[in-house]
C-alpha cells in the first residue's frame, strides 16, 4: 500500500481526533492520547498540528468543508427550493447517522467551547464553506420568488437550530422514532416557515 | 484647422449639453472644434438650416433617446440622423439616453431607444453605421470624458472600445476604482449617513460603483469631486439598465446584494465578506474627525 501523503495523514489525524473528542470529550483528550490512537509518536503528531487548539480549529474547517461540498451538490441541482430543503434535511440527518462525530463535534465542541475558537475562528470564519452554501440556497430561493425575503439570521437560525436540535435529541436518545423518519415532517415545517407569503 | 461638429438632440433634458459647458478649458476646446450647430452655444447655422440641408461636418454628436415620431424643427429625428450619418467620420452618442435609451426610453413615444441599443439589446435602426459609433454614456456625460474622446478622434488616435462601443480608455474601470471609501468596502463597514465622509454605501445605500463602468473617481467632476466622495451612492448612470429603481437602497435577497462587483463569483464574494464581517475594526467604525 502506498504511503499516505502529508495531506492524507493530516486527514487521518483529524478523523482520529474527531473520534476521540466525541467519545472521550474534548478537554480530557490529549495530544498523546490522539498519537496513541493513531500509533504515532507524539513528536511526529506535532509535525502536523502544533497544538490541540490548532487541531480543533482545523477539524471544524474540515467538517464545514465536508458539509459545504454536500450542500453545494444540492445547490447545483435544478430543483425547487422546497426540494432543496428536503435534500438538505436528508443529508444533515444522514451525516448525523453515518458520521455522528461530525455533527456532535459541531454541536458539543465548536458551539460549546467558544474560548478555544476565539482566535482564528472569529465570527463564522471557520464554518464559511457551510454557511456560504446556506446563504446561496436562501438567496436563490428568494430571487426565484419561492422563499420570503427576510433577515438572514432569522432564517438561518430557524433552519439550522431546528436540525441541530433534532440531532441533539437523537443523541440524547429522547426521540421515540428513528431520526430519518422525521425528514418529511421537518422539511415540510421548514418550507412552511420560509416560503413566500401567498398573495 | 477646426474640426466641424454637429450636436443634435433627440428626447433629452439638456443635461449633457449643460454638463459639457462645465468643461474647464472650453475656450481652448472651441479653438480646436467648431459647432456648426449646438442647442445652447451660438453657432453658424440654425436648427432649421441643419435639418433641411446637409451642412458639412466631421463628427455627429447625438444627445437624447431616439423615437421614430419625435421631431426637431418639424423633421423626424431619424431622418435628421440619416441625413448626416452616411457622411460623417464618427457618430458619438452623448450620454446614456442616446446610448441605451436612458430614462426617456420610458417616454410616451413609441420605440424610444438609444442609437444602437435598447438597454443591452442591440437594435437595427442604425446598424449600418455601427462601425462609426463611439458611445460616451453617463447621466449626464462626464465633460472631460467627452472632450478627451473628441480629441482622440480629431488626432486620429487609436480608440479601443468595449462591447457597447464605449472608449476603453475611460470605461474599462469601475467607478469603485479610485473611490476614497475603499477601506470601508474592504471591511464591510456601511454605517453611513448621506453626505458624510465615513462608510461604504455599497451594502445598504444602493451604491452601484463596483458594477458600473466609468472614470468618475479617476477623472473628478469639476476637477474636485465625485458622487461617492461627497457621500452619495453611484447610481450606475453609465450602464444599459440605468435608471434602476430605489437608487438609495441596496437590493438584497436575504441579506445578499442582488448585484455583486463585476466578475466576482457569488461564493468568492460571500467567503470574503464573511471573513471581513467577522472582525470589528474600531478605527473604521468611528468618525474621522
Amino acid at each position: 500500500m502506498a504511503k499516505p501523503t502529508k495531506e492524507q495523514k493530516r486527514e487521518l489525524i483529524m478523523l482520529g481526533a474527531l473520534r476521540l473528542f466525541s467519545t472521550e470529550g474534548f478537554y480530557t483528550t490529549t495530544i498523546p492520547d490522539i498519537a496513541k490512537e493513531l500509533k504515532m509518536s507524539v513528536g511526529n503528531m506535532y509535525n502536523y498540528f502544533k497544538s490541540k487548539d490548532i487541531l480543533a480549529k482545523e477539524i471544524i474547517k474540515y467538517i464545514s468543508s465536508y458539509l459545504g461540498s454536500e450542500l453545494r451538490k444540492i445547490n447545483d441541482k435544478d430543483i425547487t427550493s422546497k426540494q432543496k430543503i428536503d435534500n438538505i434535511v436528508k443529508i444533515y440527518f444522514e451525516t448525523a447517522l453515518q458520521k455522528p462525530e461530525m455533527i456532535e463535534y459541531f454541536l458539543r465542541i465548536y458551539l460549546s467551547n467558544r474560548e478555544v475558537f476565539k482566535d482564528g475562528c472569529e465570527g463564522m470564519i471557520c464554518v464559511t464553506d457551510f454557511v456560504t452554501e446556506i446563504m446561496i440556497f436562501f438567496e436563490e430561493g428568494v430571487k426565484s420568488g419561492e422563499l420570503r425575503d427576510q433577515d438572514f439570521f432569522s432564517a438561518f437560525g430557524l433552519f439550522m437550530g431546528y436540525l441541530g436540535g433534532m440531532v441533539f435529541l437523537h443523541g440524547e436518545k429522547v426521540l421515540p422514532e428513528k431520526l430519518d423518519s422525521y425528514v418529511d415532517d421537518i422539511s415540510h415545517n421548514i418550507y412552511q416557515a420560509l416560503k413566500a407569503d401567498e398573495n | 484647422m477646426k474640426t466641424k461638429v454637429l450636436w443634435i438632440q433627440g428626447l433629452a433634458c439638456n443635461g449633457n449639453a449643460h454638463s459639457f459647458l462645465t468643461y474647464s478649458k472650453l475656450e481652448q476646446f472651441l479653438d480646436d472644434f467648431e459647432f456648426i450647430y449646438h442647442p445652447i452655444i451660438d453657432s453658424k447655422f440654425t436648427l432649421s438650416d441643419i435639418v433641411n440641408n446637409f451642412c458639412e461636418c466631421e463628427i455627429l454628436l447625438i444627445e437624447g433617446s431616439i423615437a421614430d415620431d419625435y421631431k426637431r424643427s418639424h423633421k423626424s429625428i431619424v431622418e435628421i440622423i440619416k441625413l448626416y450619418a452616411p457622411h460623417v467620420k464618427k457618430i458619438v452618442t452623448v450620454g446614456t439616453c442616446a446610448t441605451f435609451g436612458g430614462i426617456f426610453k420610458d417616454s410616451p413615444y413609441e420605440n424610444s431607444s438609444g442609437f444602437l441599443y435598447l438597454e443591452k439589446e442591440k437594435i437595427d435602426k442604425f446598424l449600418e453605421y455601427e462601425d462609426k459609433v463611439i458611445s460616451v454614456s453617463g447621466c449626464p456625460v462626464h465633460p472631460e470624458v467627452l472632450v478627451n474622446t473628441l480629441y482622440m478622434i480629431k488626432d486620429k488616435l487609436e480608440l479601443p472600445i468595449d462591447t457597447f462601443h464605449r472608449p476603453k480608455e475611460f470605461f474599462s474601470f469601475t467607478v469603485h476604482n479610485g473611490c476614497t471609501r475603499n477601506e470601508y468596502f474592504e471591511y464591510k463597514v456601511d454605517n453611513h449617513n448621506f453626505g458624510e465622509k465615513e462608510g461604504c454605501m455599497f451594502y445598504d445605500h444602493g451604491c452601484q460603483a463596483p458594477f458600473t463602468n466609468g472614470s468618475c473617481n479617476k477623472i473628478l467632476w469639476n476637477e474636485v469631486n465625485s458622487k461617492t466622495r461627497v457621500g452619495q451612492p453611484c447610481m450606475g448612470c453609465t450602464e444599459p439598465e440605468f435608471p434602476r429603481i430605489n437608487l438609495y437602497e441596496t437590493k438584497k435577497n436575504m441579506g445578499i446584494p442582488q448585484y455583486l462587483p463585476f466578475g466576482v463569483p457569488k461564493r468568492a464574494y460571500l467567503t470574503l465578506s464573511g471573513v471581513a464581517k467577522a472582525f470589528k475594526i474600531s478605527r473604521l467604525e468611528e468618525e474621522l474627525f
